[in-house]
């Protein structure tokens, strides 16, 4: 599978819930429609939690990269509501 | 402007929302909010916008803190009696969050300066004890092109509606003109439960959150009434037709504004 080309990136390893999901949206709301984040978090809680809520504001999940160095990178593509 | 991480933390349960997000946070960072009557409802009005938020807030009050305010007026302190209430407000204002800037008037609005009081600002909060002030806040937002949340409160009652220019009825379509002087009592004569400000004076800054971010349905058209006794609250459908108002109406025939006389007991 090709790798995913993003127009920004944000390292959210640094908070903790629920800052993780806010920095996030920020950076993702900085965005244009159809521009695609790509998001560095922590494994365990951000994991389960950032991708949900994610996709709960409409926006589309496209790709969750394990870095096998204890983060994941999410990548997510802006949809405006 | 972008935010900070500073502002990020102290907004994050407004930028989790959807209706907010870092978007409606900047508006609300940009708006600027008029809260005239520093009192039972200003108090809680201001301190939410605040915490909220609000870029600006301006104060109008030509009052000082009285130890019988303080059973209410949750922004006022002990130490603050004998002070200004626009000063006793802004410092509570200024510990509270240093992303506000806060504009005291220690004024009572008349005819003469509310029109250019509220010239600066995007919407304003009616905080006031007195019909004499509320009739002069109706028409001169009406005159401004400026929306306004009205409320009163007394005993146990509460009330409340938002005029948006253009958008439904104001207070004058529905209440016409102010009762007879002593007609009415005014809370320093009939009592008022403190808590009721903090409903109330909530509410209004509710809806002027909601009006920043342009989320949501406001109280146009409606006047919301709330007992605390029956535990009951109210929306009241208004009528529509405003065309016949004399100052928000088709063919106004208030085109100045009114200083109507106030009772004196209240003018302590």
């Amino acid at each position: 599978m090709p790798e995913i080309t993003f127009d920004a990136e944000v390292d959210i390893t640094d908070k903790v819930c629920p800052l993780t999901f806010v920095k996030a949206k920020v950076s993702l709301e900085e965005l244009e429609e159809g521009e695609v984040l790509a998001i560095r978090m922590n494994d365990g809680e951000p994991v389960q939690n950032v991708p949900r809520s994610m996709k709960e504001e409409g926006h589309q999940v496209l790709k969750l990269k394990d870095n096998e160095d204890g983060t994941y990178t999410l990548y997510v593509k802006k949809v405006e509501a | 402007m972008p935010l900070t991480d500073e502002q990020i933390e102290r907004y994050s349960r407004h930028i989790i929302l959807k209706e907010v997000g870092a978007k409606g946070q900047n508006k609300l960072l940009k708006a600027k909010v008029l809260i005239i009557g520093a009192g039972g409802l200003g108090a809680p009005a201001a301190m939410y916008l605040a915490a909220a938020g609000v870029g600006t807030i301006g104060i109008a009050d030509a009052d000082e803190v009285d130890l019988s305010n303080l059973q209410r007026q949750i922004i006022h302190g002990t130490a603050d009696v004998g002070k200004a209430k626009v000063k006793s407000a802004r410092e509570t204002i200024n510990q509270m969050n240093p992303d506000v800037t806060v504009n005291t008037y220690r004024t009572f609005v008349s005819s003469e300066n509310i029109r250019e009081l509220i010239r600066d600002y995007d919407f304003i909060i009616d905080g006031t004890d007195n019909f004499p002030a509320k009739f002069l806040i109706n028409d001169a937002c009406v005159m401004e092109k400026k929306p306004f949340s009205h409320a009163g409160i007394i005993r146990f009652k509460g009330q409340l509606m938002t005029y948006v220019p253009g958008e439904g009825p104001c207070y004058r379509c529905v209440f016409k003109n102010p009762p007879p002087k002593d007609a009415v009592p005014t809370c320093k004569q009939a009592g008022v439960i403190g808590a009721m400000g903090g409903v109330i004076g909530s509410l209004q800054a509710m809806e002027a959150i909601k009006y920043i971010i342009g989320k949501g349905q406001l109280l146009t058209g409606s006047l919301l009434t709330y007992d605390a006794l029956t535990m009951e609250f109210h929306k009241i459908k208004l009528p529509k037709d405003t065309h016949n108002c004399p100052v928000c109406g088709e063919h106004p025939t208030i085109t100045e504004l009114i200083d109507y006389e106030q009772a004196e007991c209240d003018m302590k």
